[in-house]
């Protein structure tokens, strides 16, 4: 499957990117290039094979429902949490006005 | 008396325990060299000569009080720009993360600091850790200390991602540096400038705390000068988290008490499918060289398949940027890092305007790979065929350690290339990965160690690959070379 200006536009839109026309243009052989390569994936026989989801046997752990267990990771870090966003006011997350 | 910068972990552990010379000197040497050698070599983003001093401090004030020192106590590290360090710039060379500094410290190098170790600075890396060059970062190219013996003096790249931990070692601005592994990027880097690196079983290190990248393959791990100090770090790096839902839950061996290279009973197999056509001579030379030290170390070498190599390559330029997309869907220009308000821009326009200011070249296009295999009416034909194929991967492993303990094969098809000379062609740099990626993708232990200079007096890297969780066959079958090997080149110092 190749793709087109078209759809790289749809991706960089999806994928929240601003590309340019000359950008988008550059680009479009490119993505060509890397996906002609990654379709010879398709002629591995995988008949009965599971798709992997877990690289290393583990089991997905519950935490103690314990209320800041861990303060690193617990709640009441406002300030902190705030500390390196670009626009913050109020203890809030600041945003460009979203409902006209 | 001894010039301190050239001793490795073990030897300043136990020089500062012995009292021989304090944690002090260690890390003033070691500043000294870092600042002489930040504009030559571009390794560091930031440099922290002070909490290399206030940690080798406390660990003099801890010997003068008779406590113990711990396993790091007075060795001066070097942090991968990729891992949150409170208080201090954390960027993962991305403009987008310029400025941010973090209100936490990572698992990994908080456990650094709790066993003694002291930070001179944070290394250079590819952007998001995407790269195999060095040459995608936004803080400007790292420049390797190595240079080819044609009397020129042509740039070369460091390896990447963990350029800036490989040149910094090599260059002996830190006595070692942490790494983090996703393809490759402890062991290529190692490979190119003459020092070890482990990439430990996927688990071992808690990833909290680490700028993701693919979080199924992302793992931390050390670079060294040798084996042994490898191991040291290792112990002081791993161990169960429970902030990483992947973290294994399994005690930290003593991975240094138990090195060995006497490697009679074992079992090393050579994969074919490895012995690709074309392969660079110095590099199937050397690792024949390889083959005939383990075999003097007592091991058996056996021939092993691993049928689905080619494909491991596609597979991962699948699942990395498919898992990238994802995870650096959370740089948004609202909560930390860079943002780009155009005027009158709304909600969605910023977003596309900070992204599109922040990410770099590399980092785009895998977003852009990563956001098309899983869009819909694609997802199964590209992401779920791939994991799929990774599952076969994992099983052409599985098949050959019932053969074998560790396989060996080179880390790289190359010795280190010139910087610029892939970057016009993201498919040959991709290709440099291609022995690294398969260990990744099944995450296995791997590590790569010194084997020699090639015909430009390069270094070349030899890899062992272990079965899960089995670091200490890694790491004895990486000494019983090394003790063979006798590598001292080390760069001469031009900078």
């Amino acid at each position: 499957m190749s793709v087109d200006t078209a759809t790289v536009a749809k991706i960089a839109s999806l994928a929240r990117i601003k590309v340019s026309e000359a950008e988008l243009e550059a680009m479009v052989p490119e993505l060509n290039g890397i996906l002609a390569w990654v379709e010879q994936l398709g002629e591995v026989d995988v008949t009965g094979i599971e798709p992997m989801t877990a690289v290393i046997e583990n089991e997905l752990r519950l935490r103690a429902d314990v209320i800041d267990a861990d303060p690193l990771t617990g709640g009441g870090r406002r300030d902190a949490v705030l500390a390196n966003a670009p626009a913050a006011e109020h203890g809030f997350f600041g945003v460009p006005k979203v409902i006209e | 008396m001894t010039n301190l910068t050239d001793l490795g972990i073990a030897a300043i552990r136990d020089g500062v325990v012995k009292g021989d010379f304090t944690a002090v000197e260690v890390a003033e040497g070691f500043n000294a060299n870092v600042a002489a050698a930040q504009d030559a070599l571009n390794a560091f983003i930031v440099t922290t000569p002070e909490a290399a001093l206030d940690a080798a401090k406390a660990t003099d004030a801890r010997r003068a009080a008779g406590q113990p020192l711990g396993k790091m106590g007075g060795v001066p590290i070097g942090m991968k720009d990729l891992f949150a360090t409170k208080g201090v710039q954390t960027t993962a060379a991305s403009h987008i993360l310029e400025g941010f500094k973090p209100e936490y410290e990572s698992t990994v190098s908080q456990k650094l600091w709790d066993a003694g170790a002291g930070m001179l600075g944070k290394l250079n890396l590819d952007q998001f850790a995407m790269g195999s060059s060095n040459e995608t970062s936004y803080f400007g190219n790292v420049i390797s200390p190595w240079r080819r013996n044609d009397g020129g003096n042509a740039a070369l790249a460091p390896g990447g991602s963990s350029g800036g931990s490989s040149s910094a070692v090599s260059a002996r601005l830190c006595p070692a540096a942490t790494g983090t592994d996703t393809g490759g990027s402890i062991r290529q880097p190692a490979a190119f400038t003459g020092i070890s690196g482990i990439k430990p079983t996927y688990g071992r290190c808690s990833r909290w705390g680490i700028v993701a990248f693919a979080s199924s393959l992302d793992q931390a791990g050390p670079m060294a000068r040798d084996v042994r100090d490898c191991a040291i770090m290792l112990e002081a790096m791993a161990g169960f988290d429970p902030k990483d839902a992947t973290s294994l839950d399994l005690p930290v061996p003593e991975w240094e008490a138990g090195l060995s290279g006497d490697l009679r009973g074992k079992k090393v197999g050579i994969p074919r499918e490895y012995r690709v056509d074309g392969l660079d001579a110095d590099v199937a030379a050397s690792w024949d060289r390889g083959i005939e030290w383990l075999k003097d170390a007592g091991a058996e070498v056996v021939e092993v398949s691993l049928p689905h190599t080619k494909y491991a390559l596609p597979c991962y330029y699948i699942i990395a940027p498919a898992e990238a997309s994802s995870n650096l869907a959370r740089y948004d220009g609202v909560r930390y890092g860079l943002r780009d308000l155009p005027d009158g821009a709304g909600l969605q326009d910023m977003y596309a305007a900070t992204r599109a200011a922040g990410f770099g070249a590399e980092v785009k296009r895998r977003i852009m790979i990563g956001t098309y295999v899983l869009s819909a009416g694609f997802y199964d034909a590209y992401y779920t065929q791939a994991q799929k194929v990774r599952t076969l991967i994992s099983h052409d492993f599985k098949n050959a350690f019932g053969q074998c303990d560790v396989i060996l094969a080179p880390t790289a098809p190359t010795a280190a290339f010139g910087l610029g000379d892939m970057v016009s062609d993201p498919l040959a740099m991709y290709l440099n990965d291609v022995f690294a990626v398969p260990a990744s993708l099944a995450g296995l232990p791997a590590m790569s160690v010194p084997a020699g200079l090639n015909r430009d007096g390069l270094p070349l890297g030899l890899q062992i690959v272990g079965k899960p969780f089995d670091e200490q066959g890694v790491l004895n079958a990486g000494l019983a070379i090394e003790s063979r090997a006798g590598f001292s080149a080390r760069p001469e110092k031009w900078w």
